[in-house]
C-alpha cells in the first residue's frame, strides 16, 4: 500500500497533478478554478472552459449538457449553460467573461465525456476572453482542493 | 420543533413562504417555479391540488419521439410542456398533487447543492410525512410506498438555490397513463413491471388533508413557515422574465409522430 502510494504521488507529481486520497478527485496544476466548480484553461487571449472532476464526481452520470450558441457573451459568476444528470439540471458557471468562440459538439452525442475525461475532451466551451484581471478573483489549484476538502467535510 | 427552536437559539431560522394552490395550471406553476428559483432570493413552498386538464410534462433533454405516444396525443389534443428541471415525464391531471420546495442553498447547509444530497433530504422530509401511516420509501429517485412509485422528481440547481419538485399521484386515470411510453431508462427496481403494477394512488394511503397537512409540518422542522398568498407575489418583478419551460407546438409533435412511424 506504501509503496503505491509512493508511487502514485511521484507519477502526480511528474504529471503535474494533485492527488486527494480522501475525495480521489482530480485537481491540474496548471488551471484557474471557480468556487462553483468550473475550471479555465488560459492561453493568452482564449480560454477552454469545462467543469471539474469534483464536480463531475458530485453531479453523477451526464445525460445532456445545454450549450450556449458561439458568439454569445459569457460573464464571470453567471450561467451559460447547464449540465443535466439523476434527475437534475445544473447550471454551469463561467469563470471569465468573453465571447464564446467554439462550443464542444462533441457532448451533444456523448455527454458522457463530461464525467470520463473531464479536463480533456469533456471540455464545453471555448470563450475570447475581454478582462484577464477577472482570472485573479479564481483559485488556483491548491487553493480549489482545499476549498473541496473543506466542503466535502462540512457534509 | 426542537431542530427549530435549535436554530432559533443560533438565530438562524430560515424563513419559508408556503402557497397554497387549486387548479393552477402545470404550465403556469412551472413559469412561476422558474421564476421565482431565478429571480427571488426567498426560500418557498408550493403546493397546488390538480391541474386543471391533463398534459404531459417532459423533463430538459426528454425526446418526445421516445417518451410520448405521439398520435393518441394528436388525437385527443394533450398538451405537452418541456419543464426546465430534468428528469422523466409524467401525465399530470386534476388528480395530480404538486410540492415544490426552493431554497437557497445557505438555507439547508447540510445539503451539498448537487442532485443526490438533494434527493435524500427530500426523502428524509417525507419519510416524517409518512411516519407511521404507511411502508415509504425513497426508491432511487422516486417515492414509493412499499416498491410502488406514487411521486416523481426533479430537480433544478443554480449557483445558490436549487429547486425540488414532485409530482404526486393522489389518484389517475388509466387512460391517461396510456399516453406515456415504456421508458427506456427506467429505474431498476421497476423490474419489468408496466405502468398499472409499478405505480399506485397515495388516496388509498391518506387523506388529502393530511398529506398537506403533514407535509407543511415537516417543512416547519427546518424552516419558519410562512404562508403566504398568490396574490401577494410581486408580478411587476417577474413579468419580464423569459422562461426555458414551454408548450411543445403542434408541429414538433407531428414531426415526431412521423419518427414513430
Amino acid at each position: 500500500m506504501a509503496c503505491r502510494q509512493l508511487w502514485a504521488s511521484r507519477a502526480a507529481s511528474y504529471l503535474r497533478i494533485s492527488v486527494f486520497h480522501r475525495t480521489f478527485s482530480t485537481v491540474l496544476n496548471n488551471l484557474k478554478y471557480a468556487d462553483s466548480h468550473e475550471w479555465v484553461k488560459v492561453d493568452g487571449n482564449s480560454a477552454t472552459i469545462g467543469i471539474t472532476d469534483h464536480a463531475q464526481d458530485h453531479l453523477g452520470d451526464v445525460v445532456y449538457v445545454e450549450l450556449p450558441e458561439v458568439g454569445a457573451a459569457v460573464t464571470q459568476g453567471d450561467g451559460f449553460g447547464a449540465v443535466e444528470s439523476v434527475k437534475a439540471t445544473s447550471d454551469i458557471n463561467s469563470p471569465v467573461s468573453g465571447k464564446v468562440v467554439e462550443i464542444n459538439e462533441e457532448l451533444s452525442n456523448s455527454p458522457a465525456l463530461v464525467n470520463s475525461s473531464p479536463y480533456e475532451n469533456g471540455w464545453i466551451i471555448k470563450v475570447e476572453l475581454s478582462d484577464n484581471s477577472e482570472l485573479n478573483k479564481l483559485m488556483d489549484s491548491e487553493q480549489y482542493s482545499k476549498f473541496c476538502e473543506e466542503e466535502d467535510s462540512k457534509h | 420543533m426542537s431542530s427549530v427552536l435549535g436554530k432559533a437559539r443560533e438565530g438562524i431560522v430560515p424563513l419559508m413562504k408556503v402557497v397554497r394552490l387549486k387548479g393552477m395550471s402545470i404550465l403556469d406553476q412551472l413559469h412561476l417555479e422558474e421564476r421565482l428559483l431565478r429571480t427571488s432570493s426567498d426560500n418557498w413552498c408550493l403546493i397546488n391540488h390538480g391541474t386543471n386538464s391533463p398534459a404531459i410534462v417532459m423533463g430538459l433533454s426528454g425526446k418526445l419521439s421516445e417518451l410520448v405516444e405521439t398520435k393518441s396525443v394528436l388525437r385527443d389534443h394533450i398538451p405537452i410542456i418541456r419543464r426546465f428541471t430534468g428528469g422523466g415525464t409524467v401525465v399530470v391531471d386534476n388528480g395530480t398533487i404538486f410540492v415544490t420546495l426552493i431554497c437557497n442553498k445557505d438555507a439547508v447547509p447540510n445539503v451539498q447543492p448537487f442532485p443526490r444530497p438533494i434527493m435524500s433530504w427530500s426523502g428524509l422530509l417525507y419519510g416524517k410525512v409518512f411516519e407511521g401511516l404507511a411502508d415509504f420509501h425513497l426508491r432511487e429517485n422516486d417515492y414509493a410506498f412499499g416498491d410502488r412509485k406514487f411521486g416523481g422528481n426533479a430537480q433544478s440547481i443554480t449557483k445558490n438555490r436549487w429547486i425540488h419538485h414532485t409530482s404526486f399521484l393522489w389518484d389517475y386515470q388509466v387512460k391517461n397513463m396510456s399516453y406515456l411510453k415504456l421508458p427506456s431508462k427506467a429505474p431498476k427496481y421497476r423490474l419489468t413491471r408496466d405502468h398499472t403494477d409499478f405505480i399506485c394512488r397515495m388516496k388509498e394511503h391518506m387523506p388529502r388533508s393530511e398529506f398537506i397537512e403533514r407535509t407543511i409540518k415537516a417543512v416547519g422542522d427546518e424552516f419558519s413557515v410562512s404562508p403566504v398568498s398568490l396574490d401577494s407575489i410581486d408580478i411587476d418583478s417577474v413579468s419580464e422574465y423569459v422562461h426555458t419551460t414551454r408548450l411543445l407546438t403542434e408541429q414538433e409533435i407531428r414531426e415526431a409522430s412521423i419518427l414513430q412511424t
